[in-house]
């Protein structure tokens, strides 16, 4: 294919799943409104009021960056591993694009570019309804952009790999219940590693999620557990390693084709 | 310059389960042919697109789509074929002209290029007046159509069709294979598999007969017409002269 083949072919998986995505707004968008405005709620304005100021911010602000990137981690994980789970399992309508000449790359890059599109979306809904709670502080605007975006990409690659793999429901279920969702909790959302015991601040620092949570929120308070450029460096490098996971699986065919 | 739209040598399929699909298989489909590939179910048919289309992998031998080594230029050899499958995959919830539109996008076809020759298709096949429902309202008589124009859209010069008339009625069927037959004057290679003899008879140039995974006879339609050993046809219901060879090679006589 020529590049502007293969950019249209990009645009074309592109197009496809953001409309799905908007068309089933009550679907993608709504439930991490309501949730992440019950947690603005609970832990920011009835126990928040109690704990006082951590890390030199209100206890509501700073739990404002990790209840996003929670709704951004599920959503980017969960829209293309269902996508990629159903058009293989049940309507098989991922043969469309197997038969076709698109690139692996190009498959990957469109069904994480729509995971993006997803996770950055949640992530700004969530930051939207924050704002009903707290004055948000913002530190950097192109930082919190960077991780939102870069957040989105490693969990839509996640999300990919696991839709490939997965071949029941519970394959895409199990992931997102007994993995992510514990590493998001125990990465920082609702605490400082600094106040931790030294035992479980160190056990703290082998979840990737931590750095993620750490970065992001730098860019609104301008401050973190870890240096900016550690976070960066893993989210990258787990990019990395993802992404050319999801290329190779989708180049050899591995859970794609029989 | 090749000759043949197909290219098959020595192709072996074996899955993870261990069942072997396909068994030292080798065929070779004239460019323009209208060839036929019989078997029982469960013989081998699917599998074998399955591998030429991309969507099995194969464990052995080779496959040319024009002369271009499906391993070593995949794009270009996809390029060149439309396949219709033998179960519907299509996303019920799109519509149908968008399901027509998006497949040229993965060839490559802008949308200005592929709309104006997703609406002639569509009118070719009688569904013009469904392009703006959702598949999910389609019958299966027309869902097969709208997989037929899917396969169309980017003018490919193979087209294989794996049972495209299971369960469509006979006006249907006729119209299909009319439209079909008129592809096949243009230049295009059909790959046909059906269990409805009597048509492969009428319509294919050149029919293989596969059975557990090994092609058991090939040749030009009167090649394997003359096949027919002459025997008495049991008690019942009789077929078609290729619906009796077909018997004939796929059952244990003795």
């Amino acid at each position: 294919m020529t590049l502007y083949e293969e950019w249209v072919s990009f645009y074309t998986i592109v197009r496809k799943d953001a409309q799905r995505i908007l068309k089933i707004w009550p679907q993608t968008f709504m439930p991490s409104a309501v949730t992440s405005a019950l947690y603005f709620l609970i832990f920011g304005a009835f126990l928040g009021s109690r704990i006082g100021e951590v890390n030199g911010v209100s206890y509501i602000m700073f739990v404002v960056p990790g209840i996003v990137m929670l709704a951004v981690v599920t959503n980017a994980f969960s829209n293309t591993a269902t996508v990629i789970f159903t058009s293989k399992f049940f309507s098989r309508s991922i043969d469309e694009i197997l038969v076709s000449p698109t690139p692996p790359w190009v498959m990957v890059a469109g069904f994480v570019t729509t995971g993006i599109v997803r996770g950055v979306g949640v992530g700004l809904v969530v930051l939207v309804v924050s704002l009903l709670f707290t004055h948000l502080v913002i530190s950097n605007a192109l930082i919190i952009l960077l991780f939102l975006v870069l957040t989105s990409a490693l969990f839509s690659l996640g999300g990919f790999i696991n839709g490939v793999y997965a071949d029941s429901f519970d394959g895409i279920s199990i992931v997102p219940t007994f993995v992510l969702t514990p590493l998001v909790y125990l990465g920082g959302v609702f605490y400082s590693a600094n106040s931790l015991p030294s035992f479980w601040g160190a056990v703290t620092k082998f979840n990737p999620i931590f750095y993620i949570i750490n970065g992001f929120r730098y860019g609104f308070i301008g401050t973190a557990d870890v240096p900016l450029l550690v976070s960066l460096g893993v989210l990258l490098a787990l990019v990395l390693a993802f992404a050319v996971t999801a290329w190779y699986l989708t180049k050899k065919g591995l859970g794609l084709r029989q | 310059m090749s000759t043949s739209a197909l290219t098959l040598r020595n192709l072996e399929k074996t899955y993870a389960d261990g069942t072997r699909a396909l068994n030292d298989v080798s065929l070779e489909i004239p460019i323009g042919d209208f060839f036929a590939l019989l078997g029982p179910n469960g013989a081998g048919k699917t599998t074998l697109i399955g591998i030429v289309t991309g969507v099995v992998n194969k464990t052995g031998g080779s496959a040319h789509v024009f002369g271009t080594d499906i391993d070593t230029a995949p794009s270009t050899a996809r390029r060149h074929v439309g396949v219709v499958p033998q179960n519907v995959n299509i996303n019920i919830f799109e519509k149908v002209i968008d399901i027509v539109v998006n497949q040229a996008g993965y060839y490559g076809i802008a949308r200005s290029v592929a709309l104006p020759r997703a609406v002639q298709i569509l009118k070719d096949l009688g569904l013009y007046e469904k392009r703006s429902v959702e598949a999910r309202a389609l019958s299966g008589g027309m869902l097969r159509r709208l997989m037929i124009a899917r396969a169309l859209i980017h003018e490919p010069k193979f087209l294989i069709l794996d049972e495209p008339t299971a369960g469509v009625d006979v006006d249907l069927r006729r119209s299909m294979w009319d439209y079909l037959t008129g592809l096949t004057k243009q230049g295009v290679t059909i790959l046909l598999t059906t269990h409805y003899l009597e048509e492969a008879e009428q319509l294919c140039k050149h029919v293989a007969i596969i059975n557990d995974g090994v092609i058991i006879t090939k040749g030009t339609m009167a090649e394997v017409l003359a096949l027919h050993d002459g025997s008495t046809p049991r008690d019942g219901y009789t077929g078609g002269r290729l619906e009796e060879v077909f018997l004939q090679l796929t059952h244990d006589k003795s």
